[in-house]
């Protein structure tokens, strides 16, 4: 088999193998830490009967490991159980809110990724001149101050102040994507902010380390011009590292998105998890979890596959 | 004489530097170098590290790499002062009329493009030839520079052929636009010796036959004495002689110059075995985890006390693994090892610190070998408080001893190793084995990573010292002036095998077995046709088989 | 103290002035931490310097009392995922083997899943009190230290002058605690200075989400979420912390540049 399908198949397995592992640790770490389920749901005032009665129902009284293989056959089938909270399917809920979800981490990538690859490179082309140290000084601020922090005060300054965009990000399915983007201008902005700092800081590192290389400057010495150079030498080699950047940043990005759709009341996966955590909906909250992971261990994945398929040692075998 | 080529006037270069605890300030590393290059002449440039031989290479292509900034002075390419010209001007000299050699043809060569892509780019792109004639002089280069397969090496890429190959495609890739003027940057330093000879033949042959001119550079005065009509020996940053090969080889007149050329001139009476060898290896068998093949087969020397065993061969040979089973940290799986009149445990977990005492060993980098966060007081101190619980004043009046027989003295105690030069450090290694009393120290390529003339005093010293504390050395090595200079028995290995092992005039003394005499005749000699004889003799015993 | 950088110098001033409100939040704060002094609101003036909050007690004081229990809490945990991320790294740096491969896999695994998320789903079911606040973002950061730790001691334990002493007959202690130790101190200061910003970024954010640090008590993350309905009126209280936050991350930030920058210069230790 040639080395690279293979490689390709390891790491998809070791996903796998990982995603299995996380889904377990989500379940230990609900199910066996201290603290009784049906407790919190009925209060410190429940009779004991009751109780009884919710935790045969909730299907507590079974070993943990019966329990753990249940939820995890329903969870590949799409059945994720029922919220204790309010009682309603929980996969229903989460379809509509994961797709609002993956629209506004969609629209922050799609503006993110290339605005961070382009600062960057502007960072490496003036390295240690003026653009370079504005670009680290700004997203050295930004990388200080969590992601809600910078929501409000963009929300302070250009919805309140300024009332260029609406201070909350409503969204229906009657609303036509032009009006669904105006709704959620405001946090795609400042998703972008929270991701751009660390992705173009890496995308700097990763385009000099390969700017530094012998063969960069073979080519320099060929007499091509400083786009040849880039264009022919840097840039296959720099594609790897700057996918890596991408991938890490945007698995960066499906944890702000928690943040951000509580600070504009955004009706997404993230607003669901917080909500229910605080309701102790434990449920909703492995269900969630367990989402949250999978796309976070396919984004790595993805990462490491691109490194593997960019290498020309692997690619072209002695 | 013609007009020269390229023209060097009164050059000089700075560069910034950034000392540590201090501001980055400039300082300037050529201060004013002059020379001709006629047409298909070749100019050696030589020196230590420090000697600025490559920042004028590069100059001559109006390159500064890294922070160097070329500050003065004229440097005239075909009649015309480049360090005067636009950029678009230097852009179309580079690669057209001068192109580049470097040192590291793997680091050179970009990892995603093949080998004919980079090759031609040059060429192509500077108009000198279309694509396809470009393509059809690099198969004619490729098969002038000894490649294999020269019609299809240039599809590969290059991880997928040799460090000697690659290092001949480099050349290819420099000659490849019909250049006037090639500058070679140590191309044959990192060679192996047999390999080196190869690409030095194919280097000077295709300058003879393309007519182009060169700037050949290197720390090796008998190699660039091969290849080089003039030789320019510089240091510091200054000129210290300018002449003809022939003068600077057979007469030179400067004094730094005459100790390049006598260089490993040590003269070292061998010693005859004493009957009990102080270190005995028997039929050692050993691999490393997770390789499927043998790294040591067989292997089997003795070492007399008081005397030196060197052990020589090139890169996989398998020497320095002979070092780590003897050290034990590579537990052999097969054979035995006695020393001092016992039989050493396999891993290091099962000897006795008298065993751990009595055998020390010296590293190649002397710079990693010491920690960075310990004064040479402490580094020299360690082995007398944990062999001999020697400690306060009397610690202290040893160390100073110790420091004295290494020729540095009292005031180094309380320096850090990244004050010292090179040469230092590897004295302050010698002194803290020395501190443990051993009766044999292991010397792993102690000499590789120093300039000439500072080796040199290494290993006069080591000599020195074994003389007054009757330590026996296992020198491992790949520089056979070295062995000369101061073995008393050789091993000489092959893939993982002893291929000859016997006295110091019995080994270096034929007949010689194939590898051994392949070996020998390698190592370039400080004499004017001594690359020529030996590849006329070569073609000679194979035409004779 | 010589050849300090101006940047470090100011990083250091601020980072100590925090570092002191917050020891000394009790006698600088003009009002109590839940006192109720004034109206809704009320904009900054002579008697409230930063306004008051959502419930009228004084802003000023709430910003240092908040101060106090963020950078007690973020110190807490630094200190736990320092010790346990760097005991275990080293640990198994040394030890290698099995010992290393069940650390490491494991630490791979706990950082397959985002941070946050842990956290989230562990505190719903956890009562959020400030130890098992602390306890939680210590062991889950503590998963970076390791990382960083090992890459740290394992690069320094190939290093010749570690053979060197493991062939002098050097025991374990002695090669971590004179080896590898002092060369792996400036990397881990450094990061040791990255980590506390983000644990005063991680307990903010939980704060803010409502599962951190619960009122009365204030935390600057806290502060945001009581005095967020503001915004929309145009009163800026909510955005007090961000200023708070930004000045200390930044200033600790300068810090551990100067710490990496110095000690790796120093004597020409690796970095």
């Amino acid at each position: 088999m040639h080395p690279v399908v293979k490689l390709v198949a390891q790491r998809l397995a070791l996903s796998l193998l990982l995603l299995l592992a996380a889904s377990i640790l989500i379940f230990a770490g609900t199910m066996i830490l201290p603290g009784d389920v049906a407790q919190s749901i009925l209060g410190q005032s429940a009779t004991p009967e009751s109780l009884a009665n919710l935790r045969e129902e909730l299907g507590l009284n079974d070993p943990p490991v019966t329990r753990y293989f249940d939820w995890l056959f329903g969870a590949m089938q799409g059945d994720l159980g029922t919220a204790l909270t309010n009682g309603r399917d929980i996969a229903e809920s989460i379809g509509q809110r994961l797709s609002n979800t993956l629209f506004l981490a969609f629209w922050a990538a799609i503006i993110s990724v290339p605005l961070a690859i382009l600062l960057g490179l502007i960072a490496v082309r003036y390295k240690d001149r003026w653009p370079d140290k504005l670009i680290s000084g700004v997203t050295l601020a930004s990388i200080s101050i969590p992601e809600f922090l910078i929501g409000y005060l963009l929300m302070y300054y250009l919805a309140v102040q300024l009332g260029w965009f609406p201070s909350v990000a409503m969204i229906n399915d009657g609303m036509s994507l032009g009006q669904k983007l105006q709704s959620i201008a405001l946090p795609v902005i400042v998703l972008t902010l929270v991701v751009l700092a660390h992705m173009m800081r890496m995308t700097r590192a990763a385009i000099l380390n390969v700017m530094q290389s012998a063969y960069v400057e073979t080519a320099e010495l060929k007499g091509l011009s400083g786009f040849q150079v880039i264009y022919r030498h840097a840039f296959p080699n720099a594609i790897a590292p700057i996918v890596n950047v991408v991938m890490i940043n945007l698995a960066y990005l499906v944890v702000g998105v928690v943040v951000i759709e509580v600070v504009f009341v955004y009706p997404g996966m993230g607003q669901y998890l917080v909500d229910h955590v605080s309701k102790r909906d434990v449920p909703v909250v492995q269900a969630c979890g367990l989402i949250f992971a999978a796309v976070y261990i396919l984004l790595n994945m993805i990462a490491d596959i691109v490194s593997i398929l960019a290498n020309p040692r692997l690619r072209h075998p002695k | 004489m013609s007009d020269p080529l390229l023209k060097v006037r009164d050059l000089k270069i700075g560069a910034t530097v950034y000392p540590p605890g201090e501001k980055p300030h400039d300082i300037e590393i050529v201060h004013g170098v002059s020379f001709d290059l006629a047409p298909g002449k070749v100019l050696g440039l030589i020196g230590e590290s420090g000697a600025g031989k490559s920042t004028i290479g590069l100059a001559s292509m109006a390159y500064g790499r890294g922070g160097v900034k070329i500050t003065g002075g004229e440097v005239w390419v075909n009649g015309r002062d480049i360090l005067k010209s636009s950029v678009r001007d230097i852009r179309n000299l580079r690669g057209a009329e001068v192109t580049y050699v470097s040192q590291s043809a793997a680091a050179s060569f970009n990892p995603a493009k093949k080998i004919m892509d980079q090759v031609v780019e040059a060429a192509v792109e500077q108009k000198k030839f279309s694509r396809k004639e470009a393509e059809e002089r690099a198969r004619t280069l490729f098969a002038k520079l000894g490649l294999p397969d020269p019609d299809n090496i240039g599809k590969r890429f290059p991880h997928q052929v040799s460090g000697g190959q690659l290092q001949r495609c480099m050349t290819a890739l420099a000659l490849c636009p019909e250049p006037d003027l090639v500058v070679f940057d140590e191309p044959t330093t990192a060679l192996d010796v047999t390999t080196q000879i190869d690409v030095l033949m194919a280097i000077k042959e295709a300058i003879r036959d393309t007519g182009v001119a060169a700037l050949y550079i290197t720390h090796d005065l008998a190699v660039v004495a091969q290849v080089s009509d003039d030789i320019m020996v510089l240091r510091m940053g200054d000129m210290v002689e300018y002449a003809h090969t022939d003068q600077i080889i057979n007469s030179p007149k400067e004094e730094y110059t005459q100790a390049l050329v006598s260089v490993r001139s040590i003269e070292h009476e061998e010693k005859n075995p004493t009957p009990e060898p102080v270190l005995s290896v028997k039929n050692i068998t050993a691999r490393y985890k997770g390789l499927n093949f043998d790294v040591l087969k067989n292997v089997t020397v003795d070492l007399h006390p008081g005397q030196t065993l060197a052990v020589v061969g090139e890169s996989g040979s398998g020497k320095s693994t002979l070092a780590r089973v003897i050290t034990g940290l590579l537990p052999p799986s097969d054979g035995q090892i006695d020393f001092a009149g016992r039989t050493l445990s396999r891993d290091l977990a099962g000897r006795t610190r008298e065993d751990l005492r009595e055998l020390q060993m010296i590293y190649q980098m002397a710079d990693v070998a010491m920690n960075p966060r310990q004064t040479v007081g402490t580094i020299i101190g360690r082995p007398l408080e944990f062999y001999f619980n020697i400690r306060g004043s009397e610690k202290r009046k040893r160390i100073i001893d110790l420091l004295d027989e290494i020729e540095l003295g009292e005031k180094f105690m309380d320096r850090y190793p990244a004050e010292l030069s090179g040469g230092q450090k590897q004295r302050v290694c010698i002194a803290r084995s020395l501190a443990a009393k051993p009766k044999m120290i292991i010397c792993d390529e102690v000499t590789s990573a120093l300039d000439p003339l500072v080796a040199d005093g290494i290993l006069k010293l080591l000599l020195d010292l074994q003389k007054i504390e009757d330590v026996a050395y296992l020198f491992i090595t790949h520089d056979l002036a070295t062995v000369r200079a101061i073995s008393d028995s050789i091993a000489v290995m092959y893939q993982g095998k002893v291929q000859r092992y016997g006295s110091k005039s019995e080994v270096l003394s034929p007949p010689f077995d194939d590898y051994t005499d392949l070996l020998l005749s390698s190592v370039p000699e400080m004499k004017l046709g001594w690359l020529e004889e030996v590849v006329a003799h070569r073609k000679m015993e194979s035409a004779g088989n | 103290m010589k050849n300090i950088p101006i940047s470090a110098l100011i990083g250091l001033f601020l980072t100590a002035v925090y570092f002191l409100m917050a020891l000394l939040a009790p006698i600088i704060a003009p009002y109590g931490m839940a006192e109720v002094v004034g109206d809704v609101w009320e904009p900054a003036s002579s008697k409230y310097w930063l306004g008051t909050d959502n419930i009228g007690r004084d802003l000023l004081s709430r910003m240092i009392y908040g101060g106090r229990t963020t950078i007690f809490i973020a110190t807490a945990a630094t200190i736990i995922s320092f010790v346990t991320g760097s005991v275990l790294a080293f640990f198994a740096a040394v030890m290698g083997g099995w010992v290393d491969q069940v650390l490491s896999r494991f630490v791979d695994l706990i950082m397959s899943i985002p941070t946050l998320i842990f956290a989230l789903v562990v505190l719903s079911v956890m009562p959020v009190t400030i130890p098992i606040l602390i306890l939680v973002m210590g062991l889950l950061d503590s998963t970076r230290v390791y990382r960083l730790a090992r890459a740290v001691a394992v690069d320094i334990s190939v290093m010749d002058y570690v053979e060197a002493a493991r062939l002098r007959g050097e025991k374990i202690g002695w090669i971590i605690f004179r080896e590898i130790l002092p060369n792996a101190l400036s990397p881990l200061i450094a990061e040791m200075g990255l980590r506390f910003i983000f644990a005063v970024l991680f307990v903010s954010t939980l704060s803010f989400l409502g599962l951190g640090v619960q009122p009365p008590e204030a935390d600057w993350g806290g502060i945001v979420k009581e005095n967020k309905e503001g915004i929309v009126y145009g009163i800026p209280a909510a955005l007090l912390p961000a200023v708070a936050i930004a000045t200390l991350a930044i200033s600790v930030n300068l810090v551990a540049d100067w710490v990496l920058n110095r000690t790796t210069s120093l004597k020409g230790g690796r970095g």
